[in-house]
């Protein structure tokens, strides 16, 4: 299952110069590039570990590219995100997200139905153990 | 945002060039007129970005020829006296790599060891890459660079970042411009210590010291930037300023010449203050007197005289 989370998931993966022209991009809008990681991808996950510090006063992508590719060394099996964070007084909050990094066996989720008290139902993610996860 | 391809030049390669052209284009003739205005002396300097320009050109052209092209390594070492220039030709030549097309952005880093060593272990990697990929798509100029090495202490850290330098140096070399830059004997020894860096930098460029006719001209265009002249028997003065300046020590060329400007307008100032009671006129406001300049200490032995007498 190909996980659809941020910008541009429905679109096929990303190569290395779209993403160098997006980071480009959150770079001419003054945003900080921040490059995180996870291996606990749920939706309602929202805080992903940081792959050192937000990216601030950089002028070029070059530099985010590389701190990418190192991450991608070590955190190959995670699925790596990169964000663009507007610090402009106003926004103060993430203005882009996108995965540039998925391991080769994806995570599954399945959403589990229950119904309660009065009939309402209430949803649940669960994530499939891996063994089960067909590929 | 997808991305549409969009039909290359290189498809069907040119076979004529109007180089006068593509100079124009390209921004070179502008750039090394105003270079060649600006600048006083240092021809040698001159020529090799002359050079440097040509080949940026000429490569250029070569690409969309079709002829076989490798990215010219760029990175430089600037070496001279103080106050010969360094960091004012890094400057521009950070401007000038960028017309040309051959770094993205254009901008300096400007640093030194403090900037990208550092103070425990584990500390310095970060450090130094935070630097690089601040400076990537320019220039990263490393003012007094041979204090990366400490010959004396094998486990200081700067050796940690001279490593990533290299690395960073040889691998990314489209994206970044590394200057470094320091007093002659030193980075010598600082390069005889550490080869690697020697042989990755193609250009090795020494800065002359200023004849004392250069010195005047630099004085005078320093003046005119502070909207001063030199009246004819002030500017006969300075000349005798700048050749007993040449001898004593702590003689720092353009850099010396600049703290005598300051200091003249000073004593012009304090000049002028002395007698409250006339009436100035521009021309008093903006002539220097040989008084100005003939006050200085310079002419009464030296400006540092406990050291200058043996």
């Amino acid at each position: 299952m190909k996980l659809t989370q941020g910008c541009f998931s429905f679109l096929p993966d990303l190569t290395d110069e779209q993403i160098t022209k997006q980071v480009q991009y959150c770079l001419a809008k003054g945003w900080a590039v921040n490059i995180e990681f996870t291996d606990d991808p749920h939706p309602r996950n929202t805080y992903w570990e940081m792959w050192g510090l937000p990216m601030f006063d950089l002028q070029d992508a070059a530099g985010v590219m590389m701190e990418l590719a190192e991450c991608r060394r070590v955190y190959g099996d995670r699925y790596i995100r990169i964000s663009g964070f507007d610090s402009s007084h106003g926004w103060e909050s993430v203005r882009i997200s996108f995965l540039v990094n998925r391991p080769p066996q994806e995570a599954e989720f399945e959403l589990v139905r229950q119904e309660v008290g009065g009939r309402a139902i209430r949803y649940t993610t669960v994530r499939k153990p891996a063994a089960h996860a067909s590929a | 945002m997808l991305d549409v391809p969009h039909a290359t030049t290189t498809e069907h390669s040119e076979t004529q060039f109007d180089l006068r052209k593509e100079a124009e284009a390209a921004g070179i003739t502008d750039t090394l007129q105003q270079l060649d205005q600006e600048l006083i002396g240092l021809k040698p300097v001159k020529n090799r970005v002359r050079q440097i320009a040509s080949l940026l050109l000429i490569e250029r052209i070569r690409q969309r020829a079709g002829l076989a092209s490798a990215p010219p390594t760029l990175h430089m070492s600037f070496t001279g006296n103080p106050g010969t220039g360094k960091t004012t030709v890094a400057l521009r030549m950070a401007k000038i790599l960028h017309g040309l097309g051959f770094v993205r952005r254009g901008q300096v880093i400007s640093v030194t060891r403090d900037d990208l060593v550092g103070q425990y272990i584990g500390h310095t990697a970060p450090k130094t890459k935070e630097i690089l990929k601040k400076a990537m798509g320019g220039v990263l100029f490393i003012d007094e660079a041979y204090y990366l090495h400490r010959p004396d202490n094998e486990r200081d850290y700067g050796q940690e970042a001279i490593e990533i330098l290299l690395q960073v140096m040889e691998n990314q070399r489209e994206d970044l411009v590394v200057i470094l830059a320091g007093y002659g004997e030193r980075m010598t020894s600082f390069f005889a210590s550490n080869p690697g860096f020697r042989s990755r930098i193609a250009h090795h460029i020494e800065f002359p010291d200023y004849a004392e006719a250069e010195l005047l001209v630099i004085a005078e265009l320093m003046l005119k930037e502070r909207g001063y002249r030199f009246s004819a028997a002030a500017r006969e003065a300075f000349e005798k300023y700048i050749a007993l300046r040449r001898t004593q020590p702590f003689f720092s060329n353009a850099r010396s010449i600049r703290n005598a400007v300051d200091r003249i307008r000073l004593r012009q100032a304090d000049r002028l203050v002395s007698d409250l009671d006339r009436m100035l006129d521009v021309a008093d406001l903006e002539t220097v007197d040989p008084a100005d300049v003939l006050a200085s200490r310079v002419f009464s032995g030296g400006a540092d005289t406990r050291s200058a007498k043996p």
